[in-house]
Parts: C-alpha cells; structure tokens; sequence
C-alpha cells in the first residue's frame, strides 16, 4: 500500500508570522520503493521528512493527510502517533551517529528503547545480532560506548537500531552527509539491502547530493522552495529531467571526467525566496531561465506521463 | 614556492598523553607558482593536520615547511605576520568561522586594523569592493548583515575574498565545499579556478574525488598519514595504480554508471600492525611481503608516484 501525503502543509511558527516551510506537497511512495528526496537546503526536505513522525513546535500543521498502509497517520497529535513511531515510521536523523547516549552501552540503549516500545530486548537479540552481521559489526558493539566506535561504525548501529522492528516507512535524512566516500557507499548499500530483506518497506531518503540518489533510488521527489517541483523514476530524472530546476541541478553536478579547463560548469545563480511571504506564482521564476507571462500564476503538480510529475507551466 | 621535507606529526592522546598517534608521517611534497594541488583522503588520513601545519597552527614532530626557501616555523616577529600576508586559509564550516554577535563584514575591519592601518577609509572601502566582486558578490547586497543573514556560499565567499586583501600567494582550503549546496558549490570552485589564473596557489583538501579532479592540476592521495600515491591528476584518475585509490574511485557516485555491485571491505576495529603497509588490513590484493615492511614511494611514471609493493 505504502505512503500518500496529500496536499500536506507545515507552517513554522515565528514572532514575524508563519514560515511556509511545507506548502501544499502531494506525492506517494509505493510498496519496496526508495524515494530520493533532493533540494537545496531550506527548502523543505527535512521538514518534510520530519513532520512525518515528530511534528513538535515551531512546526505547525495547517492540513494536509497523511496515510500508511491505507492507515491515516494522526501526524498533527503528538500522543496518538507514538503508536507508529519505531513500529510504523522511523527516522534517522543527520548526525544520528553522534546522538547515541554516550553514558550507556549501546546494548543497554537498545533495551531501553525496546522497552520504552513495550518489546522484550532478549526476544529481539538473535534478529538484533543477525543484522549487526549483515552490516559487518561484531556482537561486541552491543557491550560497547558510543564513543568507542568510530562515525562509520555508529552509522551502521544506528541504521540497524532503527530498523530492528521493520517499519513500513524510513525516513532517512542526509544520513550520508557526513560520511567518507567509501562508508557513504557502505551505508548506501545498506540502505537497499534492507529493503530487499524486507526490514523496511518504503523508505524516504532525503539528500542535497543527487548522485547518490543516482546510485540507490528507484523514483527522485525535487523539492524548491517548500514545493515540489518534479517526481519521476530515477533514470527518467536525470535522463530526461522537465523541470528547469531540476536540469540546473543536474548540469551542476561536478564528475569524473570533467575538469573545468574543458568544461566549465554553472551553479544556478541566484537564492531561494524568503517563506516569510514567498512570492505568488512560480517561486523558482526570479532565478528561471525559461521564466515567462504565465508564471506569475502558481503552476499545478501534474503528472505529464505515467508516473512523471511536474510543475511548470512550460510543461504542461 | 611551499615545500615539505620529510614532515611527520605524532599527536599524544590517551590519558596524560600515554599514547601516540601518528597523523602524518613522513610525507613530502612541493606546491608550485599557479598551482592546485588536491589533497585528498578519508577522515583520520591526516589531510587536515597538514593544512594546519602550512598554516603554522600545528607545529610539525619531524621536518621541515620551507615556504620561499624560509622554514615557516622559524619565522619570527614580522616575519610572521609577512607570512600571514602570503598564506591564508579557509575552512569547512563557514558558519563556525564567524562570531554570530557581530556583523559578518568585522572580518574584514580586523584585516584592516591589523594589516593595513596607514589606509584610509576611501581607499579601504575601494580594496574590499574590489575583492568582494573578485569573489562574485555585490558589496552592496553584503555588507552590514549579521553571519545569519548571508548564506553558506556567501560566507565562504566572503572569507576568501578576506583572503584576498592581503598579497596572498598561497590559500589553504579545507573542505571548502562541503558544507554549501549543489547550486553553489560549483560557483566556490569555479571561483578558486579564476584566482589561479590570477597568480594564486591553491591546496585544495578534499574527500570528494570528482571535486578534486574538476580543479586540481595535482593529486596526492593520503591513508592513514601517508601518501599512497601521488602525481598529474589526470594520470591518476585515468590509471590509478594503489588498490585504496582504486577503492576512493569505484566509491565516488556518479551520474553516467551504476556502482559496480562488489563490495568492499569496510573499515573493522581492527589493531593495525605497524610494520607493514597501512593499507594492509582492507588491502584486496595484500601478499604477506606486505605485512613485513612498509612500501616507499616509487616513480613508476613521469611524475606518477605509488606506495605499494604489488603495484610498483
């Protein structure tokens, strides 16, 4: 069944009036499938991300549903959802590898946060200890500090942590960010394995870098400036991209291969809008090359061929 | 122009300094007039360490940083600070490098104050417009905000274009581009391509291989403190020849090809024997000569240096 957000609107709550972080985002991530979620930062992916689970002050629900495997999930009460969260929907939020309790083994910290979940720790320990071999740990990890293990190896505990009751959705937020490249492919395979295992079911994998997404996503959500301006398959995103956006963003990709003697490749000049009052039509239309008369009106989420959604009036 | 000769830095850790850490070991290399030289390598490859010790804010174990055939740590008085005027740095976190009390623009009145005191004002305002659009940015739409007003990019802008109000010749960058987005990370590096071509040397220290091989003239790859390899950086893309640089290369992602499906060994918490090479304990291609003894730097073509005894 999977994930459907539909028209999902988060405000943050400031002394100079509402930050439109999340305006209005309607998408689904179906059964087994990785969507890459990539934007700038500020415009909306974390929120989105975390609104999904833990939707706390500054943030604030305007509308918007959310639902689970056909299930509506309660995001706007903090209470009801604690019945989804580990079970149902986990996060792993960026720098999660420095947010384990450094005064507990990380095997008593585990048990507590079963616990917490009303499940037995020692029921859980010979699945526990099979995934730590999956991702190359050895069972010593669990008698073990937090800071006895090095960032690498943190990832990956905390990767297992929140997956140990396969939940139908993960939302996995720049979990690679701070990685090194060769751990950062480690993790990246991780991620997959585990849905091929079945241990998670969709999963949400928010990230600036779209050539990671390259590598591991089967769909790839654009967001600009708390919208989304693009979905579709990977291959098709960077293949055959609609979104002037999503196109800047690809041509600024720095590779192997090119050196800027040869090839000098451009940035998208320019900055995101304020959310304080973004302005009305197109919000990426300041900084548009192909920007005209019709922008001024906001441009609908459509979708332009089977599962490729777009939002620019030059598209449609 | 900057040279290092055998430089080796061993870090005391462990309660009351009882243990020691080898950050960087023995390692040699020049940068030359107009020349970026990428320095690339994991976390813990002691990259770090070096550009600190270029910049005088580490003091090197062993050997010896000549910069203009001058021993950099035996400057002394103004000789310092004339060093200062040549060779500055920038590093990852643009939002650390600023005190969020004060405007973002105080950096440049501190240059100012400290390095050019006989200039008037007409004249200093001149000099910052001039490197501020050096940098790409419009003084106007810059100066007199606070740290949190301005962008990641705008800020790393902002402390190069610091840098260029002195008579740089050398600029250390740290993981400049880490930290800003893709839309602007590219401007930063295009930015640092212009100012080669203005006289500048550049040490460009990074973990991303596809940045480094965008810009730099030269690569020198380091594990552990150790150079493994090093040479024209075309020529190590093209044919690496150490299996870690191997592994560096089939790990960057890209847009043309998938990730080929072999795995590679991930980092254990291993004890490392420290006779043999560094790289032994991942190494896929180790024999048992290299346990035994470490392998030296070897030209295996024009320029082209490798530490391995499989591959040299």
């Amino acid at each position: 069944m999977g994930l459907r957000v539909e028209n999902l609107r988060i405000y943050y709550h400031t002394l100079r009036g509402y930050v439109r972080a999340l305006d209005g985002v309607t998408f689904s991530v179906a059964d087994g499938e990785i969507m890459g979620l990539a934007g700038e930062s500020g415009c909306g992916k974390t929120t989105l991300g975390h609104s999904l689970i833990h939707l706390k002050p500054p943030m604030t629900y305007i509308e918007g549903r959310v639902f689970l495997d056909g299930r509506e999930l309660p995001i706007w009460d903090w209470n009801q959802m604690n019945e989804f969260r580990f079970r149902h929907v986990s996060l792993i939020p960026q720098y999660a590898m420095n947010a384990l309790n450094p005064t507990r083994k990380i095997g008593r910290m585990i048990a507590e946060l079963l616990a917490a979940r009303g499940v037995d720790y020692r029921e859980v320990l010979p699945e526990l200890k099979r995934r730590l071999d999956l991702v190359q740990l050895s069972h010593e990890v669990l008698g073990m500090y937090p800071i006895e293990l090095s960032g690498g190896m943190r990832q990956r505990v905390v990767m297992v942590i929140s997956t140990l009751l396969n939940p139908s959705l993960l939302i996995a937020d720049e979990i690679t960010s701070a990685l090194d490249v060769s751990t950062q492919k480690a993790v990246c395979e991780m991620i997959v394995e585990f849905r091929n295992r079945g241990f998670v079911r969709s999963t949400i994998f928010i990230t600036h870098d779209m050539s990671v997404l390259y590598q591991i996503s089967d769909s790839i959500a654009v967001m600009y400036a708390g919208q989304m301006v693009e979905k579709a398959p990977t291959e098709t995103i960077f293949r055959s991209p609609r979104h002037p956006y999503t196109r800047m963003l690809i041509a600024a990709l720095p590779r192997v291969g090119v050196r800027y003697r040869e090839e000098r490749l451009r940035g998208i000049p320019g900055t995101p809008p304020q959310l304080l009052k973004p302005p009305p039509g197109c919000r990426f239309r300041e900084r548009c090359p192909v920007a005209f008369d019709r922008c001024q009106e906001p441009p609908p989420f459509v979708e332009v061929e089977p599962n490729h959604f777009v939002a620019c009036w030059r598209e449609i | 122009m900057l040279t290092l000769e055998r430089v080796t830095k061993i870090y005391r850790i462990g309660t009351l300094g009882m243990q020691k850490l080898t950050a960087v070991a023995d390692v040699s290399f020049e940068i030359g007039e107009k020349e970026i030289v990428a320095l690339i390598g994991e976390s813990g490859s002691g990259k770090s360490t070096i550009g600190k010790m270029i910049l005088r804010l580490v003091r090197p174990t062993f050997g010896t940083i000549r910069f203009e055939g001058k021993d950099i740590f035996a400057l002394q008085g103004s000789a310092v600070k004339d060093y200062y005027r040549k060779v500055q740095g920038v590093f990852q976190d643009p939002f650390a490098s600023y005190n969020p009390i004060f405007k973002a623009d105080r950096i440049f009145t501190m240059i100012w104050e400290e390095f050019f005191p006989h200039i008037s004002r007409k004249e200093w305002n001149q000099k910052l417009e001039d490197a501020l659009q050096a940098v790409g940015l419009n003084p106007s739409d810059v100066l007199g905000k606070y740290p949190h007003q301005l962008s990641g990019g705008q800020l790393q802008r902002f402390l190069i274009a610091r840098a260029l109000l002195l008579d740089i010749r050398l600029l250390v960058a740290d993981e400049i581009i880490s930290m800003l987005d893709a839309s602007t990370r590219i401007d930063v590096l295009n930015l640092l391509a212009d100012l080669r071509n203005r006289g500048l040397s550049i040490l460009f220290i990074t973990h991303d291989l596809s940045l480094g091989y965008y810009i730099s003239d030269r690569s020198i790859v380091l594990y552990k403190g150790r150079i493994v390899e090093t040479g024209p950086t075309e020529r190590i893309f093209a044919h690496p020849l150490h299996p870690y640089t191997e592994m560096l290369l089939a790990s960057v992602p890209q847009i043309e090809h998938k990730w080929a499906a072999r795995s590679y060994r991930v980092e254990q918490n291993t004890a490392h024997s420290t006779s043999g090479c560094v790289y032994y304990s991942r190494c896929p291609i180790a024999q048992s000569i290299c346990a035994q003894r470490p392998p030296a730097l070897v030209e295996v073509a024009d320029g082209h240096w490798v530490a391995c005894h499989m591959r040299s």
